[in-house]
């Protein structure tokens, strides 16, 4: 038998954009076991719950994650008007979603930039990074932060986009589209990567099911769940399309985010052409009794607050499991048997966030 | 399959002018809603401490009897709360960004606001 060694990956590394330790076993150049710990950079949010009111906690739910940060605070905001059973008004539920998919070409194209880099695409990465500064222009326009939108709020959203601002913004969404459309042609069709990322950290579809892996993770195997199917917030009204890939490898997990790009620039017309005028908030009053599961569909996939109030201005409970928790399971069944040099793609082709999963 | 996808790209990068700019030589593209730092009208303010009981962060303090208003700009988070929830109006988001320090300070500024006096009863006639 060959003698095992374990080479520690993380907390810090190059590829790592957080920190997370993989303790990698190996048996020569294989990786037949691989031990993670998280725990880092634990901040202790959910506790901060019962020392802020509940109003003032959408602006810590929101600096959760840097990079999905306003689906974060969106999605506190409608579990606590589901508690509080706040109808919320058509146009803020618009918004959010505007803002939502935003923020996934955001987190796309932030991401296809670091996993270029994973593979030593050094230009690729400048270029996606620099398509995303559209988008981050954008939000600045309409919120007033690039990253930290801060719109959100319980009982609605609070800043409004005129509709000339809708219109200018359709318009530039087809710049958008061509800079992404010829950002994408190079991951998909580039034969190097494809090389490089073709059967590497493949996973099945029952292996990604089990291990509970969500988001472009669990899509690029073919679990065709994506949480904007079951139309909360607007999305009802919208015609979400679920991308997926049958491969299960990093090329098809790249692949499903680099389609999901369009199909969020598709979301915002759609939600830019039905939006109707009316007012974006309303006045709310009491406070939170009651508990709720609410979940929502996060660039890296399911998001799930769980909040629980008393009555309170305070409330009791709060409790995120984030996307990477749960993609952490398929991460370690991808990396048995990989060579130690794939790591870090495997590593970063799920997305990994390691601050919003440990809060 | 396909060979050079990227060639075009790259030459075109190659060939314009950089999309970055010397920051903070040269100032930051803002946009009028763009979130900065935070400023007071110091002589419209009324010591209500609003600012302070809606900030998430806890970086606003305000000190009634001394009349400042303080606020640590390490700690704010430059929600805008203060700003929304301010009953008269006297504080403002700069869309700058704050230069950056080497030492933690906090910034007192003292509060000139004076309660106009109230107009004298008058007698009413008998």
């Amino acid at each position: 038998m060959t003698k095992q060694i374990i080479v520690p990956f993380g907390p810090q590394h190059p590829v790592l954009p957080e920190p997370i330790h993989l303790d990698l076993v190996l048996e020569d150049e294989k990786v037949v076991d691989v031990i993670p710990s998280i725990g880092y950079i634990h901040r202790g949010f959910e506790k901060l719950v019962e020392k802020r009111e509940f109003t003032e906690y959408v602006y810590i739910a929101e600096r959760t994650c840097g990079i999905c940060s306003f689906i974060h605070g969106a999605t506190y905001c409608q579990g606590i008007e589901q508690i509080m059973k706040i109808d919320v008004p058509e146009r803020a539920q618009y918004l959010r979603v505007i803002w939502s998919e935003f923020s996934r070409l955001h987190s796309h194209l932030l991401w296809l930039g670091l996993f270029a880099d994973s593979f030593g695409f050094e230009n690729l990465f400048m270029g996606a990074w620099k398509t995303r500064e559209r988008v981050l222009d954008f939000m600045e326009e309409t919120t007033g932060g690039r990253v930290i939108q801060g719109t959100s709020k319980i009982g609605g959203v609070r800043r409004d986009i005129s509709s000339e601002k809708l219109d200018q913004m359709v318009k530039d969404l087809d710049v958008l589209d061509r800079e992404m459309k010829e950002l994408t042609t190079v991951f998909l069709h580039d034969d190097s990567i494809r090389h490089r990322l073709r059967n590497v950290g493949v996973i099945s579809r029952e292996d990604a099911y089990h291990l509970g892996a969500v988001g472009p993770t669990g899509r690029g195997s073919g679990v065709a769940i994506d949480l904007r199917k079951t139309g909360y917030g607007a999305y009802d009204r919208l015609n979400v399309r679920v991308v997926t890939d049958s491969c299960g490898d990093s090329l098809s997990r790249c692949t499903v985010r680099a389609k999901e790009l369009f199909t969020s620039t598709d979301l915002i017309r759609q939600a830019a052409k039905k939006i109707p005028d009316g007012p974006i908030d309303m006045k709310v009053i009491g406070a939170p009794d009651g508990e709720y599961f609410m979940r929502a569909e996060q660039p890296r996939g399911e998001l799930v607050h769980y909040l629980k109030g008393n009555g309170t201005k305070f409330l009791v409970r709060s409790r995120i499991r984030t996307p990477t928790l749960s993609n952490i399971p398929p991460l370690i069944k991808m990396l048995q048997g990989c060579d130690l040099a794939d790591v870090p793609v495997i590593v970063l082709s799920i997305d990994p966030c390691i601050s919003c999963t440990e809060r | 399959m396909a060979f050079f996808e990227m060639v075009k790209t790259a030459l075109r990068t190659v060939l314009q002018k950089p999309v970055t700019i010397l920051y903070p030589a040269q100032a930051a593209k803002k946009t009028p809603l763009s979130r900065g730092h935070l400023t007071i009208d110091e002589s419209r303010c009324i010591s209500c401490g609003t600012c302070q009981r809606k900030c998430p962060a806890q970086a606003i303090i305000l000190i009634k009897e001394a009349k400042t208003w303080q606020i640590d700009r390490l700690r704010c988070v430059v929600c805008n709360s203060c700003v929304d929830t301010c009953p008269v109006k006297c504080l403002f988001m700069d869309t700058q960004y704050t230069a950056p320090v080497t030492a933690r300070t906090v910034d007192i500024i003292a509060i000139t606001y004076v309660k106009p006096a109230k107009p004298e009863k008058k007698d009413t006639p008998q």
